[in-house]
């Protein structure tokens, strides 16, 4: 049973955003939900042998990158051959 | 054992693949603009998956076996999610609970003298985020600019067992680490960034702290000896080490306590799906290991008598060690001794004073430097004076004289009552000017009548019996010769001119 | 190499598409001129491509998906984007940030999803093929609902390079289409080899449908006649069984007991998945600027509460929240070994019988609207997640209608084996046109 701090804190953790609100709506459709994921308790097994592909690799040779147009031409803001971000300290 | 120092590291350095981790993007990014060595999967754009760089796996399996790890049967990438904006997908890939190796060791030698294990937990492979740049000031932030050339290089990270028991083990450890790594040809130390450390100190009896954000090798040390200093403080004033994060400041040599945000990550790892699972052990076998530091310390001793510490300095860096056997190899016989006194003593020295490596020194030209000394053409310190030329020439991008040419430019050559013809005929070659080959005009015999006669005082001292006036005498016929006599040839001559007066 | 030009402008009345190319350039091959749509999860260079999400309004990859690529190779015009619900967390598009699409068969219903514009402009008649993507049944679905044919291909048989990821383990781009002919040739373009995805097989598909089914083992397993599944439905699909066994296959009774927990097993991992994919969606690199007067924190935080509806923050919160610190073992560790089981089961099926059959939907499309609680929308996919659990192949071909709307019906397959079940779906279409 989640509260609704708990699925406050995972909206932080996710980094979504929640308002009052929804808090309660969401809190009691998560709470649905993972009594239905309940049903994972009863699962019984491992996963050993499952791994048919491996080992998938790729020689070590430089291809081109993409031209610094393409690179900067999705982003909002850029600077000097940079994209520009919101500030981290 | 209580007040002991405990150290571990996390050692991080990029492999010196020619492609980057899961793109075909070039490595060499460092002289370009920012951006230039990007992707679609690289920049993590939406849609682009990873592809794993064969020969990244290769070098960690080398690193692996000369650190005598276990490779795993199975081991996978996972993600470690967090939000930043130098990483490109929210997530860096990395191996989480099935890394590549486990449960090596490194020997060091320890502070208590003799040959050290210090035990590896893990070798894992993974990599490199973006680069941040900050703009603004540190109190007021502005925004951040970010250039993603970095991200996607390969990383290996070694993590060490807790078992250093100094700031100097440690960066003992880390030096060791490097030799091993450009031993191997897997890791180029001299590229900026290229290695990155994190470190859990602690005194024996009290919390852990993990000092992160180290980028040097010095940093190191100066960063635990900081972290002992203020545990050890705390525990003095009785009170308590916390067990926290802190970042090194390189600028400022002190460790700072990060926010307590930042300790609070829960990086939900789980297993990459884009990428299959590693089954590797079996390339251990057909991995063949080069001569490693250790092996090659003993080779120097054997091969070229070096002494213990000069070989274990010498071979505690490829490019060193490589250097030395290039400039003994026309002669090892005549120049091995010689060769590693020069080199361990002096060159290095003056090399470190410039803040330069051994890269900027022709092997060529120091077997000719070393000629010259062994054969008596100059004395060791004009010897050391002909080196200082040759490396601010290389340092001030001036051509590169030869040293017998600087010898001669400089006159530099050993002067002596027995050579001097040599001397004056190669000087007369030289400006033209006729030699006078009489005795009198040996430059040490008639630097020695000057100073007789310019500190009469000091030839009286010596009369009534004082040792030291004879060394003042012997320092100022050295000074009148500019360096150039050969001081067992001035004391000899000086003892005989003082008989003299004395008789 | 793209020497004609082909003119599109459909009558979208039933909001199919997010993007058309009016002018849609197109070259020489096997599918030379065909109309071709691609759902608008998948990387096409220079045509903006937005999962049908606010959060990447605006934004143009500059690189093709692998898949529209070998399009382009093929001749085939790409006539438009798709719409989907966002980043294909849906089973109507009714969770698109720009607007449902309607059923072309009843414009008062869902077209299903989360692939619905795809299936809808096939089945609207706007274009001839399309391609749609499958997490979770998100083909077959819609081509139930629309009455059209969808198959969704063996894990790693096309190349999902390009193909904006939401659960990576569990997705493959398959073909759509009007018929199973036209399924099997769009097959035949995007099928087989690229390096650049590490999970894929070099498995080329050359196959030319055959409605030769005689000897055929069909298992009918009796979870997808059971409680929840609509009896109509389950009947119609029992008759489309009845004509398989007069073309000459037999039936025989079966049962996929991790049917049980399949359902969670797959919510779980496709959002936990999900919750690490779409965490690069910060409004840096491309999308909705974030405001960089603002603290990172504080500006990504609010670009991805304006950028994600509200099933897709769900389903970001609900993959954290089963990541995260000491819940992984009760939640993902435990769907691994349950999907593990799914996967055994199958592997146990299918060493008596060929195929199994089934219905695709328990039931026919629902009314816009109609499901509103995110569980009991989620439980509709019951009878369509196995098959991606296990990474088996599965067709989805109409099959009758009930209350004037279609019915699939659902063939699937041993791993690899996307050839028999297309050509089990082949005999069948063949027998009733
Ligand atoms: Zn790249």
């Amino acid at each position: 049973m989640a509260t609704e701090q708990e699925v406050h804190h995972i909206a932080e953790l996710a980094d979504v955003g929640i308002n009052t609100e929804e808090l309660s709506t969401f809190t009691h459709q998560f709470n649905a939900i993972l009594d239905y994921f309940d049903v994972l308790d009863r699962v019984k097994g491992d996963t050993a042998g499952t791994r048919d592909l491996c080992n998938v690799m790729r020689e070590d040779i430089p291809e081109p990158s993409l031209p610094r147009e393409a690179v900067l031409q999705n982003a909002a803001a850029t600077e000097d051959g940079f994209i520009k971000a919101p500030r981290v300290m | 054992m209580d007040g002991q120092v405990i150290v571990g590291l996390e050692v991080h350095c990029q492999l010196d693949t020619k492609s980057k981790l899961f793109c075909g993007c070039s490595t060499d990014y460092r002289s370009d603009g920012p951006n230039t060595h990007v992707c679609p999967v690289c920049l993590g754009l939406p849609g682009s998956m990873p592809v794993l760089n064969r020969r990244s796996i290769e070098y960690a399996m080398r690193v692996a076996k000369a650190l005598n790890c276990s490779v795993l049967e199975e081991s996978e990438f996972s993600r470690k999610n967090y939000f930043y904006p130098d990483l490109d997908k929210a997530y860096q890939i990395t191996q989480y609970d099935k890394p590549l190796a486990e449960g090596g060791y490194l020997e060091i030698e320890g502070d208590e003298g003799g040959e050290k294990r210090i035990r590896i937990t893990r070798i894992h492979v993974e990599e490199d985020p973006g680069r941040l740049v900050h703009m603004g000031t540190a109190e007021r932030g502005r925004y951040s600019l970010v250039d993603y050339n970095r991200a996607g290089i390969p990383l290996i990270e070694i993590v060490s067992e807790p078992d250093m028991r100094s700031p100097k083990e440690a960066r003992k450890f880390l030096n060791k680490l490097r030799a091993t790594l450009e031993y191997l040809s897997v890791f180029d130390s001299e590229k900026e960034g290229s290695l990155r450390v994190d470190a859990n100190i602690s005194i024996r009896g009290s919390e852990r702290v993990e000092v992160k954000n180290i980028t040097s090798y010095k940093g190191v040390e100066k960063a635990l000896t900081f972290e002992v200093t203020r545990q050890k403080n705390l525990l003095r004033r009785g009170q308590k080490v916390e067990r926290e994060t802190r970042h090194f400041l390189e600028a400022r040599g002190i460790t700072q306590s990060s926010r307590s945000k930042e300790q609070e990550h829960d990086y939900r790892y789980f297993p990459e799906p884009d990428l299959r699972p590693l089954h590797v052990h079996s390339w251990l076998q057909d991995i063949e290991l080069p001569e490693l530091p250790d092996a090659r310390r003993e080779r120097f001793i054997t091969q070229y008598g070096c002494s213990l510490n000069h070989a274990r300095t010498l071979t505690g860096d490829l490019r060193l060690a490589n250097f030395y056997e290039t400039v003994v190899s026309p002669d090892p016989v005549t120049l091995a001794t010689l060769a590693d006194t020069w080199i361990s003593d002096t060159l290095i020295g003056e090399l470190n004073y410039r803040n330069m490596n051994i890269d900027a020194v022709d092997p060529a030209a120091f077997t000719g430097l070393l000629g010259l000394l062994r054969m008596g053409v100059i004395t060791d310190k004009s010897g050391t004076e002909v080196l200082r030329v040759m490396l601010d020439q290389h340092k001030n991008h001036q051509p590169c004289e030869k040293p017998a040419v600087i010898v001669e430019r400089l006159n530099l050559r050993k002067v002596s009552a027995t050579n001097i013809g040599d001397t004056a005929a190669d000087i007369s070659a030289k400006s033209g000017v006729e030699p006078d080959l009489s005795i009198q005009s040996n430059p040490i015999v008639t630097a020695i009548t000057e100073v007789l006669t310019e500190h009469p005082g000091a030839v009286d001292d010596f009369m009534k019996g004082k040792k030291g006036a004879f060394n003042f005498l012997v320092g100022q016929v050295m000074k009148k010769t500019r360096g150039c006599a050969d001081p067992g040839e001035v004391n000899r001559l000086l003892a005989e001119e003082l008989n003299k007066e004395g008789a | 190499m793209e020497a004609h030009t082909l003119t599109f402008e459909p009558d979208d009345r039933y909001n199919a598409f997010l993007t058309t190319c009016t002018k849609a350039p197109h070259g020489e091959g096997p599918l030379c001129g065909v109309t071709v749509a691609v759902k608008d999860n998948i990387s096409t260079q220079g045509i903006e491509t937005t999962c049908a999400s606010k959060i990447l309004k605006g934004y143009i990859p500059p690189y093709n998906a692998h898949v529209v690529w070998l399009l382009r190779q093929s001749g085939a015009a790409i006539v438009g984007k798709t719409n989907m619900d966002e980043f294909g967390m849906g089973t109507t598009t009714e969770n698109s940030a720009f607007g449902p699409t309607l059923n072309p068969r009843d414009t008062g219903r869902v077209p299903g999803g989360s692939s619905g514009g795809s299936a809808a402009a096939i089945a609207g008649g706007m274009v001839r093929m399309a391609l749609g993507t499958d997490t979770g049944g998100s083909i077959r679905c819609p081509a139930a609902f629309c009455g059209i044919v969808g198959m969704k291909p063996t894990y790693g048989r096309v190349s999902r390079y390009g193909l904006i990821a939401y659960a990576n383990s569990l997705e493959q781009i398959g073909p759509m289409a009007q018929n199973v002919s036209d399924v099997s040739t769009l097959m035949g373009v995007i099928a087989g080899y690229d390096r650049r995805d590490s999970t894929l097989q070099d498995r080329p598909y050359t196959h030319t449908p055959s409605a030769d089914i005689k000897g055929l083992r069909i298992g009918i397993p009796k979870e997808y006649f059971g409680a929840g599944v609509d009896p109509a439905v389950a009947g119609a699909v029992t008759k489309a069984i009845g004509r398989l066994e007069e073309l000459g296959a037999t039936t025989l009774p079966c049962s996929i007991p991790s049917m049980e927990y399949a359902l969670a097993a797959y919510y779980v991992t496709c959002t936990c998945e999900a919750s690490s994919n779409l965490a690069r969606f910060d409004g840096v690199r491309y999308g909705p600027a974030a405001d960089t007067k603002k603290s990172w924190h504080d500006a990504f935080r609010e670009v991805r509460r304006a950028g994600f509806g509200t099933e897709v923050r769900r389903r970001i919160m609900l993959g954290t929240f089963a990541l995260s610190s000491g819940y992984y073992g009760k939640y993902y560790a435990k769907a691994q070994i349950a999907r593990e089981n799914v996967k055994k089961d199958f592997a146990r099926i299918f060493s008596d019988v060929d195929v199994l059959a089934g219905p695709t939907m328990p039931t026919i499309a629902f009314k816009l609207g109609e499901k509103s609680d995110p569980l009991a929308m989620y439980l509709t996919d019951i009878l369509t997640v196995p098959v991606n659990l296990a990474g088996i192949p599965a067709i989805s071909v109409p099959c009758g209608k009930v209350e004037g709307m279609p019915v699939g019906l659902q063939i699937m397959g041993r791993p690899w084996e996307d050839e028999r079940v297309i050509d089990v779906a082949y005999a069948y279409e063949q027998a009733v046109s």
